[in-house]
């Protein structure tokens, strides 16, 4: 249920806000106590939490509506997770397919280069690449993506966490070449192509389904760590991740900037993680996962 | 025995050695191939002239081809003499000053949390199912949701500068004054060791609940042992083994980086700091180092658990020395 809303709420955005997220109110007033306050201060200090419609969680120092931009910033930070996992999902299957099933050459290549991205510091390897790509953007064939594109963080979480799905799957897959319906197929002269894609990869959604909540939550606190360094989502655009690091500067004047981004992130983990224990206990007792961040 | 390890501990340093090149190759690339235009032009500053632009090139070689620099770059870092883009300070010796104050961070972190871990879910394992063993795991879980950076930012406006507990941030030498080294030092490593707290208590907790129902254990307790020498001398000495092995990987992890965040928030100028700044400023030389360094302790920690492993345990020495 706790999940459903989180998952929910950024969701709807659009539908309930009062205003934008970037629209700023620096000389508005509302309604507190019925009293008309203003919304920042002569001294530039936000007002709080007004518990009512508008500005329900505050302001901050340009005057934006704090909740309202956490159900946007939501929405990024929920993006980013679920298209990263999708994408590690892609990558991690098609490698961990071809190392289990190639094995020899193909697989020390593989293992070898997984070795090489587990031995970077992920939170290292991630400022690195969003530092370079924030700067240059990135161009694939006619592909230009800017700097500022929400795809950077993506296709950079993605690659990070290959290895937390790509070993799993090849270890499945090795013990399943060996099993009699790989052996019939072959028997019957299928292709290595098709005994991959339709024999074995069916067989892989359960560690694949296991995987992939906490592939989410794993991407989504890297996506806040690398927008609090400054290396995920860049202006304009928010994530939670850019909103604390907002918050955390201003910390003094007015803490509510810093604790309500925060509050969401981990309710949202949260419930990812119990939703993902639960998948777990269903599909796959003795899988053993594992959130690093 | 002895050979078949020897053996097996070689072929895991080999490849360690070309682990650790790529990795200097690809954070190279990284940052000589991605970022598109000139080095020099974004070292000369904001409106360089044509001939401070060439010094520069002529200076770094960036008018060598890619290799040679990679080459040059790789034979400064080994004989120490690499030095920073931007600043002109020596990348070895930067890394030198921050390493005590990463290693005193991570060091007591993971004392912190190996000691926490064992506690609670020892405690946690003898009361399975009741309500504080379920409000342990709800605790556990908690703490592996949190991110690191704004726990510390929290903590330490709220137990720093509000309530004036705890300093807010900053590093004193433990030379100066050991009683300040270590007020400095508390709330950085409860917040490092939140999360691996977390994760450690729930495997050892599973771990130890797994291990009472084993034979041996039932039959020490038929013996007649005592419930706490059972616990102690049986049980948690076989559950251990899991978390050690997890302590090898993640403090070689935190060494090399993994605590950039905690360093950050708290300001502790150690070399994760050092690594995010360097990042920024796009220094190619201390990024390199850093990340060298970084990727050593990971790499060498990774290697010394599957050799500790392969030394428990004959058959992985066999199969190629795959870890899993």
């Amino acid at each position: 249920m706790l999940a459903a809303a989180c998952l929910a709420a950024p969701l709807w955005a659009s539908q309930v806000a009062h205003t934008t997220p970037e629209a700023n109110h620096l000389s508005d007033q509302v309604e507190v106590d019925g009293r008309p306050t203003d919304v920042v201060d002569e001294l530039g200090k936000p007002i709080g939490p007004t518990w009512s419609s508008h500005f329900f969680l505050g302001a901050d120092g340009n005057g934006r509506d704090i909740m309202v931009r956490l159900l946007y910033g939501g929405r990024n930070s929920l993006l980013i997770g679920i298209l990263a996992s999708l994408g590690t999902i892609a990558i991690g299957l098609l490698v961990g397919l071809l190392a289990g099933y190639h094995r020899g050459r193909v697989d020390t290549f593989v293992n070898w280069l997984m070795d090489v991205i587990w031995a970077f510091p992920v939170i290292l390897l991630g400022v690195a690449l969003g530092t370079a790509f924030a700067i240059g953007g990135l161009e694939i064939g006619p592909l230009t993506i800017e700097g500022d594109s929400l795809a950077i963080p993506i296709v950079i979480i993605s690659v990070v966490y290959v290895p937390y799905l790509a070993r799993p799957v090849r270890g499945r897959v090795l013990a399943l070449r060996e099993r009699e319906f790989v052996e019939a197929a072959r028997a019957q002269g299928m292709g290595s192509a098709r005994i991959v894609f339709a024999e074995i990869m069916p067989n892989l959604l359960n560690t694949v389904a296991v995987m992939m909540p906490l592939l989410v939550v794993n991407a989504i606190l890297l996506e806040a760590a690398l927008s609090f360094l400054g290396a995920g989502v860049q202006a304009p655009n928010a994530s939670w991740g850019t909103m604390i690091a907002e918050g955390v500067d201003r910390i003094i004047s007015a803490p509510h900037l810093a604790i309500a981004p925060g509050a969401m992130l981990v309710a949202t983990v949260l419930s990812l993680a119990v939703f993902g224990e639960g998948v777990r206990k269903v599909l796959d007792p003795k899988a053993e996962v594992r959130i690093e961040h | 025995m002895g050979s078949g390890l020897a053996r097996f501990a070689a072929r895991r340093l080999v490849s360690m050695a070309f682990v650790l090149f790529a990795v200097s190759v690809i954070v190279f690339a990284i940052f000589n191939v991605i970022p598109g235009g000139d080095p020099a032009v974004r070292m000369a500053g904001k409106v360089p002239t044509e001939s401070e632009v060439e010094a520069i090139r002529a200076e770094w070689s960036f008018d060598e081809p890619v290799y040679v620099q990679y080459a040059t770059t790789m034979e400064k870092l080994f004989t120490g003499n690499l030095v920073s883009y931007f600043n002109q300070l020596n990348v070895t010796d930067e890394i030198l000053n921050g390493a005590p104050r990463t290693f005193a961070l991570a060091i007591g972190a993971s004392i912190v949390w190996m000691a926490f871990a064992i506690a609670l879910g020892l405690y946690g394992a003898i009361r399975a199912g009741a309500i504080s063993d379920r409000l342990l795991s709800a605790l556990a879980l908690i703490g592996i949701a949190t991110p690191v950076f704004w726990l510390g930012a929290i903590l330490s406006h709220y137990l720093g500068y509000e309530a004036g507990i705890f300093p807010g941030s900053g590093y004193v030498e433990f030379a100066d004054s050991p009683a300040e080294w270590l007020w400095h030092l508390i709330l950085p490593w409860f917040t490092l060791a939140v999360l691996f707290i977390g994760i450690y208590s729930r495997v050892l907790r599973a771990d130890i609940v797994e291990t009472m129902g084993e034979d041996y254990v039932r039959a020490a307790r038929a013996k007649g042992l005592s419930e706490r020498r059972v616990m102690l001398n049986h049980v948690l000495r076989n559950s251990l083994i899991p978390i050690v092995t997890l302590w090898g990987l993640d403090f070689g992890a935190v060494l090399g980086g993994g605590a950039i965040l905690t360093e950050q928030v708290f300001g502790l100028q150690g070399v994760g700091q050092y690594a995010a700044d360097s990042i920024g400023q796009f220094d190619i030389p201390a990024v390199m180092g850093v990340t060298m360094y970084g990727a050593f302790f990971i790499v060498i920690f990774n290697t010394l658990v599957d050799i500790a492993y392969a030394a428990l345990d004959p058959r992985i020495r066999l199969d190629g020395g795959e870890r899993e």
